[in-house]
């Protein structure tokens, strides 16, 4: 290791690389995600603790976890020497130059934190040999990967959001638990919690993996639990460090009386089963599945057009609507869809737990199954499963070729995001690098082709799709007939993919279970 | 070609389909990037957004496309009531005026006011400036980025991912994309054009390389600093070649084809002598004196000691200031005369422009572009001192881009390329006194004992701090008040200094042996 320690030398203009060309994208497209975040800054920084739940002048309120609601408090101490004022609660819409290049530059700051757990997992991953070529170096592949992902770039830098720095509390997790510091990995997950309620997706794999690899401090020879080793010192620890985060941050409002308000706030159920934007789950299968039904039905006079409920379900803001054949889903049946797709990656590191990779595979499922199955799923929230992932692709061949679907598929469907014309060249051109540079270093560092031809068609597809929906739709006339046409043909396109990978992430768990019992 | 192709596909490595998929892999991210860069840089604002009676560049290039569509071609060039030469007059030569009429074109397809005579004047809209910005980014794909990854991939030294790296590091140029994305020109047009050129002749296809230059020099008179090069190279080599058997073949052979390519550029406007001697005329404007605003060149510089314009009259500053260009590009003209190759054929690009900028009339600040891209052609085999002028020179431009609004793009840019070319050229590793070639000095000024290459890097750390200092100081605090124009005649002078330095070394380097291989396996 020694003398590799000299060779790491290309991760510093990588990362400086990646910042600077960052702060190109300044004076690009930004969503209403900005008007959230300026917004979120003035009601930190102006209004008392008791008022930040409460308040509501503008549309977008507070719903992210305290821990981030203090996030935004400590930017904002920096933010009013740039304008003072883009931190008053009523200057809605307030968009200055200044505002603009703080709130950018400061996502382009506390993206460090991404960077620096990127070079945490990147000393995890195992260097087979001492190569010369860079190329062949797994982590000089996963620095680039996770570094110069497209999907966390555009959401973050182009569309705004603060997920590089959240990634980062996931991936640093991650690393602590893959060089066996659970309780260093523990905390940092609990504090992400605070950050933001979305990473309660993965929140299942972490505690068996804690309870069962951790509180357990021996296996039976064959792997399973060895009951008598529990050690109740190690769970009390764990608990403490757990309540202790939820203490500081839930504590004040619950103190105050405010936990209804503010968990109200983090789980609004009045949304619909999906955004305006299907995200490619089984949802947008199922709400395709059920129009194309309903149109044959039609067509084949079994059903009355009258009678069915009108929705145009990617309309606008989307509240619930009625399926017109299939049954409606109500969140109770998502929870319990979800929770079944989870159960048995859970189930299988609780009866053989395999160190820490096995417990990243189990955190992908879950992460990977709450998408497919979770109510009002974002687009946005595949990031979740392709970016820890990336780690295991540059280790194993089976996950590479599944990173390449799901990756490729899953950074396509987030193109609705950025829909104007600007900003076209730089999605397409950032995507093609990215695709690229995966095929490329993936197979040169596993020295295999590494998809089969049938989902090399379907990746190929996507090109066409790609040009269908951001080219020919627009210029023809049906964009003013059909105008979520391009909408709905990516996310159900995409959603052939994310599920296909799904499944077939499901089936190296599975295969890799037996390849143990054989061992 | 065939050498292209030698370069392509034979690769050292057990997996060779690997290999070469992964230079070609290699070579479309490098371009992507390219254009990711350019694109995210046109984003920013461009010269005179907003900012009427006269606008800017963007305008001038929008109101050329409004008389092209709108005047028939006679009247192109000729003040009239619907052509107000005092307003943004086209005074580029007929390529340009041909590419302005095809783009509007487009323009009028898309939306008509855009080029509606009289009064689309100063139109400024998102859309528009996105069709803008696409327009060159057309060009600048079409005809430049084709020309650097070939001159990459065939006519650099070294291994593939050497190659790759070089052609990142040129694409990644931060002078030429702030002027074009962000100012708003079309340079990558004529340079692309120039590239091509230099791109045939270190082929071997000359004939092919005479018409790509011709071209260049029908875009934008400006190529001219070029011409003595491209010159010297092509009379050398049929010298060379013996005057009397294939020597005078060749040419003749160039020569048919500079011919034919100016006529044919100049068609429309050789019918009538008038017409051809007012565009001459429109494009040499002579009265424009001796330098305008604040550019690095010899002539503002030697003004803040001597007020040269109040001394000298008009016709004496013109020839004061051809004659000196004569004498400082001389030479680096002849040398390449007696010696035609490819090596020494480049620096006299370099030299020959260079000098130009320094002392000919009626430099703009702009035309820096012209040395650095020779310069960019040359930073694989000179990366310390290319990539010392190429930050200078984006430097140099530091005023303009300020007045653009183009801080943020030019700050991000520039430290970008510094950081690729210190990582991926090891700019700063090749700094031994043999690479540098600055052993010639000891000889010259007989200094026996001093470390001449640490000093030199010392000097270009200096000249680094000094430039970033000036760009701070330029942004943040403001010039005294009897003083307005402290920071722009500060940041041209330092240029300048350094460009004089480079100026001399370059020449050094044209009269020095040519990089023995050796000593470049040896840094290999």
């Amino acid at each position: 290791m020694a003398a590799a320690a000299g060779t790491w030398s290309w991760f510093v203009p990588l990362a400086a690389g990646v910042s600077l060309f960052k702060c190109l994208f300044i004076n690009s497209y930004h969503s209403t995600d900005f008007e959230v975040h300026r917004n979120w800054l003035a009601i930190t920084h102006s209004l008392p603790v008791s008022r930040w739940y409460h308040e509501n002048r503008s549309e977008w309120t507070l719903d992210y976890p305290p821990l981030f609601a203090w996030f935004q408090f400590s930017l904002s101490q920096v933010a009013q020497h740039f304008d003072r004022n883009l931190l008053q609660v009523q200057n809605l819409n307030y968009c200055s130059r200044s505002t603009v290049l703080f709130q950018r530059l400061s996502v382009v700051f506390t993206d460090l934190v991404f960077i620096y757990a990127v070079r945490q997992c990147c000393r995890c991953v195992e260097e087979q040999r001492s190569c010369r070529d860079i190329w062949t170096r797994p982590s000089f592949v996963l620095a680039v990967l996770l570094l110069w992902n497209f999907g966390l770039f555009i959401v973050d830098h182009i569309h705004f959001q603060y997920n590089g720095f959240l990634f980062g509390f996931l991936l640093l997790s991650v690393a602590k638990h893959l060089q066996s510091c659970h309780l260093q990995g523990a905390l940092l997950f609990t504090v992400l919690l605070n950050l933001k309620h979305i990473f309660l997706y993965v929140a299942p794999a972490y505690g068996v993996y804690l309870l069962r690899s951790y509180c357990f401090t021996q296996d039976n020879t064959d792997g399973s639990i060895r009951w008598r080793s529990f050690s109740p010192v190690r769970l009390l620890v764990l608990g403490s460090i757990v309540t202790s985060v939820f203490t500081l941050s839930f504590g004040p409002f619950v103190v105050m009386g405010q936990l209804p308000q503010v968990l109200t706030r983090l789980f609004p159920f009045k949304r619909g089963l999906c955004h305006a934007y299907w995200a490619p789950n089984i949802w947008a299968l199922y709400n395709i599945l059920d129009k194309v039904l309903a149109h044959l039905g039609v067509s084949l006079q079994l059903l009355q057009e009258a009678e069915l409920p009108a929705a145009s379900m990617t309309g606008g803001l989307v509240q619930e609507f009625q399926h017109s054949v299939l049954p409606s889903i109500s969140p109770s049946v998502t929870l319990v869809c979800t929770l079944l797709s989870i159960l048995p990656a859970a189930a299988s590191i609780w009866w053989r737990p395999r160190g820490g990779r096995g417990f990243l595979r189990c955190l992908l499922l879950c992460a990977l199954g709450s998408f497919m199955f979770g109510w009002h799923v974002h687009e946005k929230a595949i990031l979740l499963a392709i970016l820890p992932l990336s780690i295991l692709a540059v280790e194993n061949r089976e996950d590479a070729g599944i990173f390449l679907l799901l990756s490729t598929t899953g950074h396509y469907s987030l193109f609705p995001l950025l829909f104007t014309p600007a900003e076209l060249l730089i999605k397409v051109c950032l995507m093609l690098m990215f695709t690229i540079f995966s095929f490329t270093a993936l197979r040169k560092l596993h020295s295999a082709s590494l998809l089969c031809p049938l989902e090399v068609v379907y990746l190929l597809g996507l090109l066409v799709v790609g040009v269908v929906c951001e080219v020919v739709i627009p210029l023809s006339p049906w964009k003013q007939r059909l105008p979520f046409l391009p909408l709905l043909v990516t996310s159900v396109y995409c959603s052939l993919g994310v599920s296909y990978s799904f499944l077939r992430l499901y089936g190296s768990l599975l295969s890799s279970q037996r390849k143990h019992k054989q061992l | 070609m065939s050498r292209f192709f030698a370069v392509c596909f034979c690769h050292k490595s057990s997996f060779p389909a690997v290999g070469v998929m992964q230079t070609w892999s290699l070579v479309s991210i490098s371009v992507l990037l390219g254009v990711a860069v350019r694109w995210g840089v046109s984003l920013n604002s461009y010269s005179g957004a907003g900012e009427p009676p006269m606008f800017g560049d963007y305008e001038a290039q929008r109101h050329w496309q409004e008389v092209t569509y709108n005047l028939p071609l006679q009247e192109w060039y000729f003040n009239s009531t619907d052509n107000d030469l005092n307003y943004w007059g086209l005074d580029y030569p007929p390529l340009t005026a041909y590419h302005s009429w095809l783009c509007a074109h487009i323009a009028k397809i898309i939306n008509p006011e855009w080029v509606e005579l009289h009064k689309s004047r100063g139109y400024e809209s998102p859309e528009h400036k996105l069709f803008m910005r696409t327009t060159v980014l057309v060009a600048d794909v079409l005809i430049y980025i084709p020309a650097v990854v070939l001159y990459c991939l065939c006519l650099t030294d070294g291994s593939s991912k050497k190659k790759v790296s070089s052609l990142l590091c040129i694409l990644l140029y931060p002078g030429l994309i702030l002027i074009d994305y962000g100012h708003f020109q079309y340079n990558c047009v004529s340079l692309g054009f120039a590239l091509w050129g230099v791109l045939a002749l270190g082929l071997g296809w000359d004939v092919f390389g005479s018409m790509a230059f011709s071209l260049a020099l029908n875009y934008k008179q400006m190529e001219l600093y070029h011409a003595l090069p491209f010159f010297c190279y092509l009379l050398g080599k049929c010298v060379k070649t013996g005057l009397m058997g294939r020597g005078l073949f060749l040419l003749v052979r160039v020569a048919t084809a500079v011919l034919v390519t100016f006529a044919l550029c100049w068609w429309p406007f050789l019918s009538d002598p008038s017409q051809a001697s007012q565009v001459v005329r429109r494009i040499f404007p002579v009265a424009r004196g001796l330098f305008e605003d604040k550019v690095a060149n010899a002539w503002c510089s030697l003004n803040t000691l001597i007020k040269i314009r109040s001394i000298l009259s008009a016709d004496s500053q013109l020839y004061l200031s051809f004659a000196f260009t004569l004498l400082a590009a001389l030479p680096s003209s002849v040398k390449l005369l007696t010696q035609p190759t490819f090596w020494h054929f480049k620096l006299a690009l370099v030299n020959s422009s260079l000098a130009f900028f320094l002392f000919s009339y009626q430099v703009h600040e702009k035309s820096i572009l012209l040395v650095s891209l020779p310069v960019c052609l040359l930073l694989n085999d000179l990366p310390f001192m290319g990539l010392w002028f190429l930050q200078a020179s984006t430097f140099s431009m530091l005023p303009l881009l300020l007045k653009d609004g183009l801080l943020i793009p030019y700050a991000v840019t520039s430290l970008a390329f510094l950081l690729l070319c210190i990582y991926l050229l090891s700019a700063l590793d090749h700094g031994s006194e043999d690479e540098l070639r600055v052993g010639v000095y000891r000889k010259l000024f007989c200094l026996p004992k001093l470390d001449l290459a640490g000093w030199v890097k010392w000097k270009f750390y200096i000249s680094v701090a000094v430039m970033a200092g000036l760009s701070v100081l330029s942004v943040v605090s403001n010039p005294p008040p009897h003083l307005p124009d402290l920071f722009p005649v500060l940041v041209s002078a330092t240029a300048f200094l350094q460009f004089l330095g480079i100026f001399i070394h370059f020449n050094v380097l044209q009269f020095s042996k040519p990089i023995s291989k050796k000593s470049q396996k040896k840094t290999n």
